[in-house]
């Protein structure tokens, strides 16, 4: 299903509607639903639900969205360590948007960003809100290895990694948080459409999250 | 029950099931068999469930040492399975005795082999499903491709080993090299390329790179033209969706596609051939063939009442244990069916 062709809030709070409308009706034959920036992706078994059945139901349902009530989104709140061997691109942020490395964080910590959608890598947020005065360009080399829990800039959009990976944008910051683990009874932390603020931690305290976070389990 | 060893892991050797489904609003991927008919053929062999987990091998196969009397069943690409250096067959059920090896002389046909156990390979489920995601370092064995010296425990076969002789079936594929025929549903974004860029798609040859793996499949061919530039608002992405980055050249995305992405989707391939695309090797040609969704669904049911046909005639020819009698009773005959029904 589509729903325009535009990054809003508007939009996003519609594709939520939509999917939690679908997911409460328990429609037979619709097997999955990914929630898209812009669109609702539906997978379905032809063999259980036609096409053109699907469309009626479906159609009805985007007409009465307006009179369904939403839940009330969450705002969780990430420490990070900013800075330093964990966010060594924080200067080069600073730098690009003439600021202090304080000016940058107290930036990036003031705004509360919405999850659009997760997607890309198992538990990565595409987040939306970030001030564009620490806007910065993606690295010229990417980097082969960026430790999971990175906090990182590309271009005008702020991002955590959630598993290690390549990658090539500026390192801000890591958060002792883990955004997956397959172990947990909720392998991803953050769900579409609640929002994220950065809080910003000492040292000390990164260490203290993350022992006792290994000691739970990751729980 | 049981356990097998593995001697040498061949190229890329994998613990799948049918996939991880339910999380791809996560991001988590799919993952699972790339051939998903032949992986479910293999298991209904077995005596298995359709999505217990099983070894999916890459054009060079692993050498594994049986550490207990097994039953097992190969189907997919011909690989040329080897059993103690004997040649045997693909797509019905072998019995294997503790201590044979199992090994691959090279690939003759398609490019991957799933090879089943009876009872399934045991190992923990995660999310759902035993497959191995590889870039997430996570289900299957240890979240890795096998390796040297790996042991795997295989659970309690539904079947006794006695009643899995026989238990065979055709390949429903042939996995002919040359040109490999793939139909194409249009779509999402099909109104994001010049009708000379669908035109370009349907009416050339693609050739399969060496940039081709489970996460898809990178094409080389002439190149297709976008309106206005490839990128999109980023969307989901199905399995065998053929994404054209601005470079022009198509891509087909398989098990292990990441879950969203923000390229133009011209097409997507029918759940029908997409086990042609997982037994495609680098070099092949593919042809694209435009067809109606109404069409495609015909093809899928037709298809799932085969693989049903099949099941039901495997496991009704092994549960019914049918005795005729005849008795006599005061001079007259009288045949009787006794049939053992559980």
């Amino acid at each position: 299903m589509e729903f325009g062709n535009e990054i809003s809030e508007d939009l996003n709070k519609k594709i939520r509607a939509v999917t939690a409308l679908i997911e409460s009706k328990n429609i037979c034959g619709i097997d999955e639903l990914v929630p898209g920036y812009r669109s609702l992706m539906i997978h379905y078994n032809p063999l259980l639900i036609e096409y053109e059945e699907l469309v009626s139901i479906l159609t009805e349902i985007e007409e009465h969205i307006n009179v369904f009530e939403l839940p009330p989104p969450e705002t969780i709140e990430i420490p990070v360590l900013y800075g330093g061997r964990y966010g060594p691109d924080i200067e080069n942020v600073a730098k690009h948007n003439s600021l202090t490395v304080q000016e940058v964080i107290e930036i990036h910590t003031s705004t509360k960003y919405l999850i659009y959608m997760l997607g890309f890598t198992p538990g990565f947020p595409y987040l939306g809100g970030m001030d564009k005065r620490i806007a910065c360009p993606r690295l010229d080399t990417p980097r082969t290895k960026i430790p999971a829990g990175s906090v990182g800039i590309a271009g005008e959009q702020t991002g955590i990694y959630p598993l290690e990976s390549p990658g090539g944008w500026q390192l801000i910051g890591r958060t002792p948080i883990e955004l997956f683990n397959p172990e947990r009874e909720n392998p991803i932390l953050v769900k579409p459409g609640n929002y994220i603020v950065f809080k910003s931690i000492d040292e000390e305290e990164y260490i203290n999250i993350k022992s006792k976070l290994s000691q739970n389990g990751g729980a | 029950m049981g356990q097998i060893k593995i001697i040498s892991p061949g190229l890329l050797t994998t613990v799948q099931d049918l996939g991880r489904y339910g999380y791809q609003q996560y991001g988590v991927s799919v993952s699972g068999a790339m051939d998903h008919v032949a992986a479910r053929l293999a298991n209904i062999i077995a005596g298995n469930d359709e999505d217990d987990a099983l070894l999916e091998i890459t054009l060079i196969g692993p050498k594994i040492e049986f550490m207990d009397n097994e039953v097992i069943a190969i189907t997919g690409g011909d690989l040329q399975p080897h059993i103690n250096d004997m040649p045997v067959r693909m797509y019905q059920a072998l019995e294997v005795k503790k201590g044979e090896i199992l090994s691959f002389k090279g690939n003759k046909k398609g490019c991957r082999a799933y090879l089943a156990f009876a009872g399934g390979i045991d190992v923990p489920v995660v999310m759902g499903s035993r497959s191995t995601f590889l870039k997430a370092k996570i289900g299957g064995y240890e979240g890795r491709p096998l390796k040297a010296g790996d042991i795997l425990s295989i659970g309690n076969p539904h079947i006794p080993a006695s009643k899995m002789l026989g238990r065979k079936t055709d390949n429903f594929y042939t996995y002919d090299s040359g040109k490999i025929r793939l139909r194409v549903v249009l779509g999402p974004q099909d109104d994001a390329f010049t009708n000379r860029g669908i035109e370009t798609l349907f009416s050339n040859e693609y050739t399969v790179t060496n940039k081709s793996d489970r996460m898809g499949y990178t094409l080389n061919g002439p190149l297709i033209e976008h309106k206005n530039g490839a990128d999109i608002i980023s969307d989901g992405i199905a399995m065998g969706a053929i994404q054209v980055p601005s470079n022009g050249n198509p891509i087909i995305m398989m098990a292990d596609r990441q879950t969203t992405g923000g390229y133009t989707k011209i097409g997507n391939v029918i759940s029908v051939d997409l086990p042609k695309v997982a037994q495609a090797k680098p070099g092949d040609i593919i042809v694209f063939e435009r067809i109606g969704l109404k069409e495609a669904h015909k093809l899928y049911k037709q298809l799932e009442d085969k693989i049903q046909s099949l099941k039901e005639f495997l496991n009704n020819n092994i549960k019914r244990n049918i005795k005729h009698y005849n008795i006599k009773i005061n001079s007259k005959t009288y045949k009787v069916k006794v049939e053992e029904i559980y």
